[in-house]
């Protein structure tokens, strides 16, 4: 609509007539954004910085694949910011400096920047994406320079004369040769515990009992408070002022010393200490309110659960690769399975057990040379991966309908699937594409699908 | 006991066998195939819980392990609890699975990336003890690793099952090596019986047990498993005097 930031009131209603105003109340806005910063929290990474007064930072390193890598997460937030109308702008970069600068400044919307691309990406930056103060800008641009990439041309002894050491220092933050401070936001009502360090500790060993110390004054305050935990992030705070996390995540909430302390002790290995570690904190920032339960009964052998299985594999091979599987109301074969958490609540749709399926499906269906009489014989002999298999006995067709509700292209599509046994009693399914008659049902190649037992 | 009483040296003998071969074994349960025939040649009538099985594909088998796949489904339909099943390449069609009698909802899968993580995800599931069962598709499994497995699936008394499976045919030879598993099978696909119409009869497979600890090798020939994951003996084989006893169990189930 041509409206932006900054705007004369006058010149914004002359755009749009019916123009709602209200008054800027900066305070509601700050509360806004903290609430944002917790959401995040629970939701992208466990280090989540304010940058005020209209950003945040977060710090994504190891945080990225549950939403399929950088562009994935990013693209997920605007998606979130949009859903409740919020206009935004997010870029992922190397460093905290020019993350800062392109999000404002960048003239594409969403970016993710790779390291060696930084200086190209910045250079033409205006002074204020540099965070520096309006009057130095000003004095700057008198002198002529306007981008990031001139003030870096200048020699830095006589910048330093001139206006301080603020340019330099931001300059140095945005290439990423100055490290920044940042400070992670926490979550008020947020279940921690922390245990700071006199003299810094490196090795995993060490490391590891301290976790455990963690753990088990972590479980009180979760066993006080009546709660479970979903998810668990560990920071380590080293003394070189970096600040590395483990994050592991349960199927069902718990405070179980044991399995929450072997879910993080697993991926301790993945820590590097440098030059030590001075502070540890543990939370638990995604819980489940958890009751009491008995102990098992006397003389009954107790059952562990699955679930803390569930969680130790899951943390071992990543969630996404631990999975049951469940029916779809689809009848292409490929389309009718689909992947489901492992402690989903059972599911009521079966497969029909009537017709026979294979007991492999090929990821996608191979071409086969066929002999076959149209328009509903099985083939007599057909050569798949280069060997000649003549077919004794078959049954079929079972004929497949495209799925004509969900897409145009299906329309007419049909497959007829024939399930045939070879002299070997190895037996196949194959299919026809069409109905052996009409063209515009399928182009009649044969394929094959799947392996029977 | 009635030989115990009238020969007491003989049972002694056998009781200190059973003694060296399996003495710390805790869970001593078998789970029977309900199949006379099969139930007979094994020790204790069965294969045993608490203890890891082999399972692979003759023929084209070896590399897609079609046959071995249900065959184990049949298996672990039978035994009780949840199901782990390990793979590293995701082709299973999870409704012949369904149709082998192993309910969805029983089963959770792991895709994991390379042959090592999945043998650590086997033994993990396997030492947990609270899963009826687990089934891993593994290529290669040297003495040193079946035996840990082993250990593991003793220790929880849950059912382990190695279906072996190879990514080309040679490679198929690695079966030939000595492992720790108590039993190993292989289960070929064999022509099924012609029908009078047009059609397919029920799937026939020729099951050889190769090796049997504490037990003789044998084959069968039987038919696939149905929708409880039970294995039948075909018509023509089930009248013969010797499989007699087979028939009436199967009538029942």
């Amino acid at each position: 609509m041509g409206l932006h930031a900054g705007m004369a009131v006058s010149q914004a209603q002359a755009l749009v007539p019916d123009l709602v105003m209200m008054d800027a109340d900066p305070k509601a806005d700050a509360e806004a954004l903290e609430k944002l910063a917790v959401w995040s929290l629970r939701r992208y990474s466990p280090m989540i910085a304010l940058d005020p007064p209209d950003g945040l930072m977060l710090d994504i390193t190891g945080a990225t694949h549950p939403h399929g890598g950088a562009e994935g997460l990013v693209g997920d937030v605007l998606r979130r910011l949009a859903d409740v109308e919020t206009a935004g702008r997010a870029v992922c970069a190397p460093t905290y400096g020019s993350a800062h600068a392109l999000a404002r400044f960048g003239s594409a919307p969403l970016r993710v920047v790779d390291p060696l691309e930084l200086a190209d990406a910045i250079a033409g930056l205006p002074l204020l994406a540099l965070r520096l103060d309006a009057g130095t800008v000003h004095k700057l641009a008198t002198f002529g320079i306007e981008t990031i990439a001139e003030l870096e041309a200048m020699p830095r002894a006589s910048l330093a004369l001139r206006f301080g050491s603020e340019p330099g220092k931001r300059l140095d933050q945005v290439y990423g040769r100055l490290s920044e401070p940042f400070e992670p936001v926490e979550a008020p009502e947020r279940i921690e515990v922390e245990r700071r360090f006199a003299e810094p500790i490196g090795a995993p060993e060490t490391l590891e009992r301290y976790t455990r110390k963690l753990v088990d004054a972590l479980a009180l305050e979760l066993e006080e408070a009546g709660l479970g935990a979903r998810r668990l992030d560990l920071r380590f705070h080293r003394v070189d002022n970096a600040v590395q996390a483990i994050r592991a995540g349960l199927a069902k909430a718990s405070r179980e010393k044991k399995q929450l302390a072997r879910l993080l002790c697993d991926k301790i290995q993945t820590i590097d200490p440098g030059f030590g570690v001075e502070r540890m904190v543990l939370a638990a920032p995604v819980v489940e309110p958890l009751g009491l339960h008995t102990m098992s009964t006397l003389g009954e052998r107790a059952v562990p659960g699955v679930s803390a299985l569930v969680d130790v594999l899951g943390n071992r091979v990543g969630e996404e690769r631990l999975f049951r599987l469940a029916a779809r109301e689809s009848h292409i074969p490929e389309r009718s399975v689909e992947r489901i958490a492992p402690m989903a609540d059972p599911t009521l749709l079966r497969w029909p057990q009537r017709w026979p399926r294979p007991a492999r499906l090929l990821p996608r269906p191979e071409t086969i040379e066929t002999m076959a009489l149209l328009p509903d014989h099985p083939p007599v002999h057909f050569v798949w991966r280069g060997v000649r298999r003549r077919v004794t006995r078959a049954d079929g067709p079972e004929r497949i309908y495209g799925e004509w509700h969900l897409s145009e292209a299906e329309w007419l599509s049909i497959r007829d699937y024939f399930l045939v046994e070879d002299e070997t009693g190895a037996r196949y399914w194959v299919f026809r594409q069409g109905d052996g008659m009409d063209p515009a049902t399928g182009a009649q190649g044969w394929f094959l699908h799947g392996l029977f037992g | 006991m009635t030989s115990g009483g009238t020969r007491p040296h003989l049972s002694q003998l056998r009781a200190r066998i059973a003694e060296i071969e399996g003495g710390e074994r805790r869970c001593r349960t078998v789970l029977p195939f309900g199949l006379g025939a099969i139930d007979e040649r094994l020790p204790g009538g069965g294969l045993s819980l608490g203890s890891l099985h082999e399972v692979a594909g003759g023929a084209q088998g070896v590399t897609d392990g079609a046959a071995a796949a249900l065959f184990a489904a049949g298996i672990m339909a039978r035994a009780e609890g949840k199901i782990l099943w390990c793979m590293t390449k995701a082709d299973l069609f999870a409704p012949a699975i369904a149709q082998a009698g192993l309910d969805p909802d029983r089963v959770i899968y792991l895709e994991a990336q390379d042959e090592m993580s999945l043998l650590a995800c086997f033994e993990e599931g396997l030492r947990h003890g609270g899963l009826g069962g687990v089934v891993a598709e593994v290529s290669r499994l040297s003495m040193p690793v079946s035996r840990r497995l082993l250990l593991a699936a003793e220790t929880s008394g849950s059912i382990g099952i190695a279906l072996r499976r190879w990514r080309r045919r040679e490679d198929a030879s690695d079966f030939g090596q000595p492992t720790a598993a108590a039993t190993r099978w292989r289960v070929t696909t064999v022509p099924s019986e012609p029908l009078p119409v047009p059609g397919v009869a029920r799937p026939r497979w020729f099951v050889e047990l190769i090796r049997c600890r504490a037990g003789e090798s044998a084959d069968f020939l039987v038919e696939s498993c149905d929708a409880t994951g039970r294995l039948a003996l075909p018509a023509d084989l089930a009248d013969r005097p010797a499989a007699s006893q087979a028939w009436p169990a199967r009538a029942a189930s």
